[in-house]
């Protein structure tokens, strides 16, 4: 059964924890491969021509790519698996998407501008990010998770992100949890999960992997 | 019926044409708001407060935005002329398309488009090298959704039309029909279907649009120099 699923991974990767978190909460047995991004298989490059890129899964050879598109997949093919991701309604679906949307529009791209930036460009990057931030905290309100009682889409979506928290909150010298509080919260609140707990990496280990970058790329 | 459909759009917004054509294709009545982008209405901006944008569906009073998101709920509401398969890996590739153009083929063509000399030389090529998937993905099809209009279809129908209005512009081919066999050959069979001839912004327009849109980027570029 394991053999049927494959995800092509890399560990730090936001966009791969959130397949980790979907195939978990599912109960999917899969068979892990992790990439060395800077020496790509040639499997990922058979399997994603397009971006190259991980995540990938591939079930009965089939490949899927692009996070998002690959959580609605798991959500699709194993649907009489709890708990279901995107709700029944499709009023609430779409408000779903939408907020899932909005963590990729925003949340990789100005996370990244925290830490590779200095000076005014930094400010500018922390403040966006931030108010980001904020926006969610107010979607979520007083809702144990984005998905209202139980875990689901966007919490997915967005949780991925809960360990590079510590790196953006180092190089940007800010606390997210003193802005957002009810965030921090809700996400704490999502690490109790044994899906998510298992799937997301040590928030040190990827400050360490971030310094490594830095130096790769000249950054001080 | 108690059914009430508002559409949020600009004239010339090809991500709110996506919608005009998924509700017309599947015969659903609706009202029309014109939005003028530089005089934004407070019911656009109080139904789209994070991105304050058309295209914005309100049904029933409740709005969706991001056309990619309306168009999915559109074909969960109403399921004549179906916009996705019902096979979960057909739909992860619509889906898969449909982003790709978004992300990928829109920028690099608009890069093209508002850039001159080596500049304008090197976006034209990563367009072509992005076109080429699509050219691949066209083969043995008619339509990206096969035998009818699908999502993918919908989501690069601006293709068929922008095209050759930045051609014009421009004086340069961005899709050679010698090079793109497949696209041009989709391009023709897309525009001709009812529904999204008639529903094409008025040309003169659009040309005299973008002709001072590329005007403006060329000259904010000569500032930074």
């Amino acid at each position: 059964m394991a053999r049927e699923v494959t995800l092509l991974d890399f560990w730090p990767s936001m966009f791969g924890i959130r397949v980790r978190v979907a195939l978990a909460e599912k109960g999917i047995r899969y068979e892990h491969r992790e990439e060395n991004l800077r020496n790509k298989s040639p499997l990922l490059l058979q399997m994603n021509p397009v971006h190259k890129k991980i995540p990938v899964l591939i079930h009965n050879g089939k490949p899927i790519s692009e996070s998002l598109n690959i959580v609605q997949y798991i959500d699709e093919v194993w649907h009489d698996d709890a708990p279901l991701f995107l709700p029944s309604d499709p009023y609430q679906r779409a408000q779903a998407r939408f907020w899932a949307d909005f963590v990729d529009q925003k949340v990789f791209s100005t996370g990244r501008r925290v830490w590779t930036t200095k000076g005014e460009e930094q400010e500018a990057a922390k403040k966006e990010f931030l108010d980001t931030m904020r926006l969610f905290e107010a979607e979520l309100g007083h809702k144990p998770y984005f998905g209202g009682e139980s875990f689901g889409y966007v919490d997915v979506a967005l949780v991925a992100f809960y360990s590079w928290f510590y790196t953006y909150e180092t190089f940007g010298n800010f606390s997210i949890e003193a802005e957002c509080p009810m965030l921090i919260a809700w996400a704490k609140r999502c690490m109790e999960k044994e899906s998510v707990f298992k799937s997301l990496p040590d928030e040190k280990k990827i400050f360490e992997f971030v310094m490594q970058l830095r130096k790769r790329f000249g950054i001080e | 019926m108690g059914e009430e459909v508002k559409l949020f759009r600009t004239w010339s917004s090809p991500y709110a044409l996506r919608i005009v054509w998924a509700l017309k294709l599947k015969g659903v009545q609706y009202e029309t708001i014109y939005e003028e982008v530089s005089h934004k209405s407070r019911a656009l901006i109080e139904y789209n407060p994070i991105h304050k944008k058309v295209p914005v569906l309100v049904h029933n009073g409740k709005p969706i935005a991001e056309s990619l998101v309306i168009l999915e709920y559109a074909d969960e509401i109403w399921k004549q002329s179906p916009l996705l398969p019902q096979d979960p890996h057909r739909r992860a590739m619509a889906r898969f398309w449909a982003k790709f153009g978004d992300e990928k083929v829109l920028p690099s063509i608009w890069e093209a488009f508002t850039k001159q000399g080596k500049e304008q030389e090197e976006a034209l090529s990563i367009a072509m090298e992005n076109l080429k998937f699509l050219e691949e993905e066209l083969k043995g099809k008619k339509l990206f959704g096969g035998e009818e209009i699908g999502l993918v279809d919908i989501a690069l129908g601006w293709l068929a039309n922008l095209v050759s209005v930045f051609e014009e512009i421009i004086g340069l081919q961005l899709m050679p029909e010698e090079k793109f066999p497949h696209l041009f050959a989709w391009m023709q069979v897309f525009a001709d279907i009812p529904v999204i001839k008639e529903s094409w912004p008025p040309r003169d327009k659009m040309v005299a649009k973008f002709q001072a849109l590329r005007e403006v980027h060329l000259s904010k570029e000569a500032q930074k120099d």
